[in-house]
């Protein structure tokens, strides 16, 4: 395999090579070692500490924990979907009043952080008299923000896509919304798709910012139960149990979202329309007449 | 205004502490994540793997849960004693080891986009492995780097907020010492939401500008 970086290695490099690898792993042993030191230290491996871990309540109790989590982030991925494509459908009217707003709108909730949106939303309509549960102070910030950001998502997916294919759709008559709606966007969105289902990952991702407004999901819980003096206070055992939790999550969905690209990548018309989004790779317009006469650019 | 005039001491507290946050995090993220960005582009392949194990843990951890076991877990493992600099540090720790993936992952991607050409060329001259390295790849993978490293940078500046959960001082947390005093909480989280939307705009008006500045002609 060719790289950027470096040639074929000769018997000096490979020899190189092998002592960098032997480094690597001691400092990584280091590390680990360290850990498992302070980790027996500290008595983080006495049967008591993980003790809580064997009662059936506390499960239940960790059940239902993530299926709070995974209840807000069903109604925040759905939400967040439906605002995105609203927010994308206005920023590309052709009405300049549409267009303005939906602008603003997409550009003031990317800027705002969403923990700030929830504190708005929990602490400071209260004072306006809104009030409402943590679940829902949770979902509504967390759809307004991926909301925003889907929204651009979709339309660098339509305005990634060749020119012609509007044209053409026009010239065999559809309307504004024809056009978008039979053509351009069903492109786009496949086009897109490992991109929306990586920006849903964030969105259950940062559910656990949920535990800081007091929303009781699973973090809330590993805190409440590392807490209780009766049991030792396993802090550190129950942050490892609810950490593999949503980190076996989240990568269940990043894995959807790998399986995905590499089956978009596979149908070339696609991948034409993938590699012609990449921001940083601008086509040039030989490069888009291949792709048209071909269906898959030369490179 | 008065909500501002009034408690211009915690303003600047809450400001200083995201400042902190964001350079110092923003400076480890940076250090970090080239490491981890190179290890994920060398010729090593445990260092590859390491790096990709990596990046793929902790960006799949939501980044409450880092502060969480940074400021909660890591305390009584290290038998630290919880100062306002202990969790000041502990949280610029959270910040760093989170963003730096999202660091190693732009310079990953930013070296892939110059054109093995362009190396085997520079090769192809006699240049020696510095060389093509200073002169050749680094030049072009820094420019092509740069903007969606601002982006990691403004998603730095907004997740400095999270601290406020953590007991750090910081502009997420002015709401909660200003209703002690009384003020009215949801005027502060507007004036917070304003703050915010400022700093982002100026940070990707920087963006746009180096953007135009230093885009490769290919």
């Amino acid at each position: 395999m060719s790289s950027v970086l470096y040639d074929v290695p000769g018997p000096r490099a490979v020899l190189r090579h092998r002592v960098l690898g032997v480094v690597t792993v001691l400092v990584v042993l280091a590390i680990v070692a360290f850990l498992v030191w302070r980790l027996a230290a500290t008595g983080q491996f006495a049967a008591q500490k993980w003790e809580a871990f064997t009662y059936t309540s506390v499960w239940a109790q960790v059940g239902l924990a993530m299926l709070r989590t995974l209840a807000a982030f069903a109604a925040a991925a759905v939400g967040a979907l439906v605002l995105g494509f609203v927010l994308a459908l206005g920023r590309m009217s052709a009405h300049a009043w549409i267009r303005w707003p939906a602008t603003v709108v997409i550009e003031v909730l990317r800027a705002i952080p969403v923990l700030v949106l929830m504190f708005l939303l929990y602490y400071g309509l209260p004072v306006v008299g809104i009030r409402m549960e943590p679940y829902w102070a949770v979902v509504i910030a967390l759809v307004a923000y991926n909301g925003s950001v889907l929204a651009e998502v979709v339309r660098a997916g339509v305005e990634s896509l060749p020119r012609g294919q509007s044209e053409a759709g026009y010239a065999l008559g559809l309307r504004k919304t024809g056009v978008m709606r039979l053509i351009l966007l069903p492109q786009a969105v496949r086009a897109m798709m490992p991109v929306i289902i990586a920006q849903l990952v964030v969105t259950l991702k940062d559910t656990a910012l949920g535990y800081i407004i007091t929303y009781q999901e699973l973090l809330w819980y590993a805190k409440y139960l590392g807490t209780q003096s009766s049991i030792g206070s396993p802090i550190i055992p129950a942050t490892i149990v609810v950490g593999a939790i949503y980190i076996g999550l989240c990568l269940l969905l990043s894995l959807v979202a790998t399986l995905v690209e590499r089956r978009l990548r596979r149908s070339g018309r696609v991948a034409a329309v993938a590699a012609a989004a990449q921001p940083t790779q601008e086509v040039t317009d030989t490069e888009l007449l291949a792709t048209q006469r071909t269906g898959s650019p030369d490179r | 205004m008065g909500v501002i005039a009034d408690n211009l001491d915690l303003w600047r507290d809450a400001l200083l502490g995201t400042l902190i946050l964001f350079l110092a995090g923003g400076a480890l993220a940076l250090v970090l994540g080239t490491i981890v960005g190179a290890m994920r582009v060398s010729p090593v392949p445990i260092a590859r793997g390491v790096g990709a194990f990596y990046v793929g843990t902790v960006r799949n951890t939501p980044l409450t849960l880092v502060f969480f076991a940074f400021s909660f877990a890591l305390p009584p493992l290290l038998g630290l004693r919880l100062t306002d600099g202990v969790s000041l540090a502990l949280g610029v720790c959270a910040l760093g080891v989170y963003t730096a993936t999202y660091v190693a992952e732009t310079i990953r991607s930013g070296v892939n986009t110059v054109p093995v050409g362009q190396a085997e060329a520079a090769r192809a001259l006699g240049l020696t492995f510095g060389q093509v390295m200073s002169l050749v790849v680094l030049p072009q993978a820094f420019r092509s780097v740069i903007p969606p490293m601002m982006s990691v940078l403004i998603a730095l500046l907004k997740n400095t907020t999270v601290a406020a959960g953590f007991s750090i001082m910081n502009l997420g947390s002015v709401r909660s010492y200003l209703s002690e005093r009384g003020e009215n909480a949801f005027v502060v989280i507007l004036w917070v939401m304003a703050v915010f939307v400022a700093l982002v705009l100026l940070l990707s008006w920087a963006q746009r500008s180096l953007e135009n500045r230093w885009r490769v002609a290919r």
